[in-house]
């Protein structure tokens, strides 16, 4: 890895000086080769994504149909109590899974660089959970926070019999039992990414900093964390993904139950699409889950990389 | 194709004199439970007795997990040889855009206009006049399961129908057992509202709302009452940690929970159970108060199908489907009441004599499915999970979203 501060997006070849070669016909060999990646890229995300939001206007059911209702969709959208407890709920896991990840991540990663003995086997440890669907994790912590089988039920069991644990069946805080279940299964990931970075940093830096009688945790903070700017931002590429596609970890673990309590917006565009036989109304909500997605990011990538290029 | 030709020419001689062709069928289902797989068995070893196979295509989960997966497979172009639907409007657009084919062969030699009854599991089939599906047997949601086990516990009588249960419930309590068993799933509290309706409110109040879609109806006293009944159904619902139905239907039958509101497909998860009706366990059809039951069910649709071995093997299947004996051997098995008049259930059980009897009174009402969109159906259920599961909502602010479902509903 690079231990210096990321260069700007790689710069472009300098052209060679004999003259100028028609930019069209250089490299041409990997742009023939990438044409069917440009194809698929284009027709299948561009012109799916297209496709969605104009059907996202008609009255489509169960096949889709091209008569416009306008906006109807939407309003209806934002009308439903589920999809806004969806929403609600997205932001909770969202902001709370990328500083719990982040967090916990980076300080494993911090602790397992102290060149402690049997790294490898702490690091599989942790990395291990990353190894399993989304499905599984989310059976396997159903089990554990199941009220009569799981964490209550062996508790109550040793002789605290008023012990109560059961997120899943209390709708104010099964979002957080959904959250457990997600952080377990991905903080080895971002461990491992954080761990990588902290690997990248020069031995020298560590050498100067202790030279100058920095203590150990303002070197991280104020030196490392700042130099490992390419993986945190790959990391929180990542766990953003995750965030959003939110989905096949509240079926498993509640099917989004206690009633409507741990709804995320991507059940809510599977469940109106599939089994209310309503495309319209799924394609308004999959619009809308775009749009936020577009407002977070765009802005985000302007600042990341347009303003590089001037700078 | 000449292999297919010369192996359906060997099946063919092989096989009984009826089946002409034979030929491997597959049929998705979603009868996964222990009295449901059951009574698919029988209809399978019917269905391998004319020559032609059955290739069992079970999705577990309930209808709302399968339903997706069927419908993708036919608008994708993979159709199955046949499909279960419940009665309804589930396979309404399938059918509108040609997906389906139609039966009319089949139901004119099997004279089904004439044998089938009610005549509205037929209507419902029914496409611009032609017939797109083979009903299998007939449903009722309106059924109050008790064990009488819990209720000897509690030292109260068993109930004689809602009103008294919801008095007991308290004492059930008591005794450290859950009154009411509802599973996590949306359609079960769904189907327990509209049991409320039907049961508590009437017919003509259920018509009102659910087959004219009066806003009016659905937001007037009288529904505010099945509402208030909703409100005394959440409560005695609490703490019932269970998500399937028929882990719902297990704790009555272990005697855990004083009863279940449930179709009676739960019927057949007390005969596996090996539960006798009257002794281990008691059903009150319509909740005991009004008797009268919905007739939905489940039919089998047949796709559109280019192989013409297969497409016969349909209408073999159509026609055992409608058998007489496949048509007892089947519901006894599942719980479930059969579709023609006409045949002999002497061995069916009390809870089932008296679901047949009420049917073949005629009182009777067409299903939700029937009547309201898929859609329409999404929402309520949406409405009622919530409102069953966070007790912060009113009844009132529930009926007042529920008027502006039956309003946009179609």
């Amino acid at each position: 890895m690079s231990r210096t501060v990321p260069s700007a997006t790689p710069s472009r070849p300098l052209p060679k000086s004999s003259g100028r070669p028609n930019q069209l016909f250089r490299n041409l060999n990997s742009k023939i080769a990438l044409t069917p990646m440009i194809l698929v890229a284009a027709v299948v995300f561009f012109g799916g994504t297209i496709w969605t939001v104009i059907y996202s206007f008609t009255n489509s059911r169960l096949l889709p149909r091209a008569s416009f209702v306008g906006f109807d969709q939407y309003e209806r959208l934002w009308a439903s109590s589920r999809w806004i407890i969806s929403i609600q709920n997205l932001l909770v896991y969202g902001i709370l899974s990328l500083i719990f990840s982040l967090v916990v991540g980076f300080v494993l990663a911090a602790l397992m660089d102290q060149k402690i003995r049997f790294e490898s086997a702490f690091r599989t440890i942790f990395l291990y959970p990353f190894a399993l669907s989304f499905i599984v994790t989310g059976l396997v912590w159903q089990w554990i926070l199941n009220p009569e089988f799981g964490v209550q039920g062996i508790v109550r069991s040793l002789g605290w019999t008023s012990f109560t644990f059961d997120p899943l069946y209390n709708p104010d805080i099964v979002i957080y039992g959904i959250l457990i279940a997600g952080l377990w299964q991905g903080t080895g990931l971002v461990m491992c990414l954080m761990l990588a970075g902290l690997r990248g940093i020069d031995e020298d830096i560590w050498k100067a900093a202790r030279v100058d009688g920095i203590p150990m945790w303002r070197t991280y903070i104020f030196v490392v964390i700042p130099m490992m700017r390419p993986v945190f931002i790959t990391t929180l590429v990542l766990i953003g993904s995750g965030i959003v596609k939110l989905y096949d970890l509240v079926v498993a673990q509640t099917s989004g139950g206690p009633g409507n309590a741990s709804e995320v917006p991507a059940k809510y565009v599977y469940d109106y699409m599939f089994q209310a036989q309503n495309l319209g109304q799924g394609f308004a909500a999959s619009t809308m889950m775009l749009l936020t997605v577009a407002i977070i990011i765009i802005p985000w990538a302007y600042l990341e990389f347009g303003g590089k290029k001037r700078g | 194709m000449r292999i297919r030709a010369f192996a359906a020419v060997l099946a063919a001689t092989a096989a009984l004199p009826c089946a002409a062709m034979a030929a491997d069928l597959e049929v998705t289902h979603w009868w996964t439970s222990g009295g449901e797989a059951a009574a698919v068995k029988e209809l399978a070893t019917a269905f391998d007795a004319t020559g032609n196979k059955w290739v069992d295509g079970a999705i577990a989960g309930s209808g709302s997990t399968a339903r997706p997966i069927m419908i993708s497979r036919i608008t994708g172009g993979d159709p199955m040889g046949a499909t279960q639907f419940n009665h309804g409007r589930q396979a309404e657009e399938l059918v509108m855009s040609g997906l389906m084919r139609d039966l009319n062969d089949v139901a004119e030699k099997g004279k089904w206009k004439d044998i089938i009854k009610p005549a509205s599991l037929l209507d419902s089939c029914t496409f611009e006049g032609k017939i797109y599906c083979a009903p299998v047997n007939i449903h009722s949601w309106q059924w109050l399961w008790l064990s009488n086990e819990a209720f000897k516990t509690a030292g109260v009588p068993v109930p004689k129908d809602w009103n008294e249960f919801v008095a007991a419930g308290p004492k059930l309590r008591e005794a450290g057992l859950q009154p009411l068993a509802v599973g996590g799933s949306a359609f079960q509290v769904n189907g327990l509202f509209d049991t409320l309706v039907i049961a508590l409110g009437g017919t003509e109040l259920y018509n009102k709302v659910y087959k004219d879609k009066d806003e009016e109806a659905a937001a007037g006293p009288e529904m505010a009452k099945i509402f208030a009944a909703a409100d005394d159904a959440r409560k005695l619902a609490r703490g019932s940690n269970v998500q399937d139905w028929n882990q719902a239907t297990n704790l009555v039958i272990t005697g855990k929970a004083g009863g279940q509101i449930m179709g009676d497909w739960a019927q057949g998860e007390f005969q596996q159970a090996g539960q006798v009706a009257g002794k281990d366990y008691t059903c009150l059809p319509g909740l005991g108060l009004n008797k009268t039951l919905t007739t939905g069910g489940d039919a089998i649709y047949f796709p559109v199908l280019k192989d013409e071995a297969k497409s016969k093997a349909q209408e073999v299947l159509a026609e055992t489907i409608v058998d007489p004996k496949v048509q007892v051997a089947f519901n006894l098995k599942k719980g479930s009441v059969p579709i023609r008049g006409d045949v002999d259930l002497a061995a069916a059980n009390d809870c089932m004599k008296k679901g047949i009897e009420i049917i073949s009174k005629g009182s009777t009402a067409t299903s939700t499915d029937q009547l309201v969109s898929a859609d329409t159906q999404k929402q309520k259920e949406d409405l009622m999970s919530e409102f069953f599961a966070n007790a912060s909502i009113t009844p009132e602010q529930a009926q007042e979203r529920f008027a502006s479902i039956i309003g946009s509903a179609d």
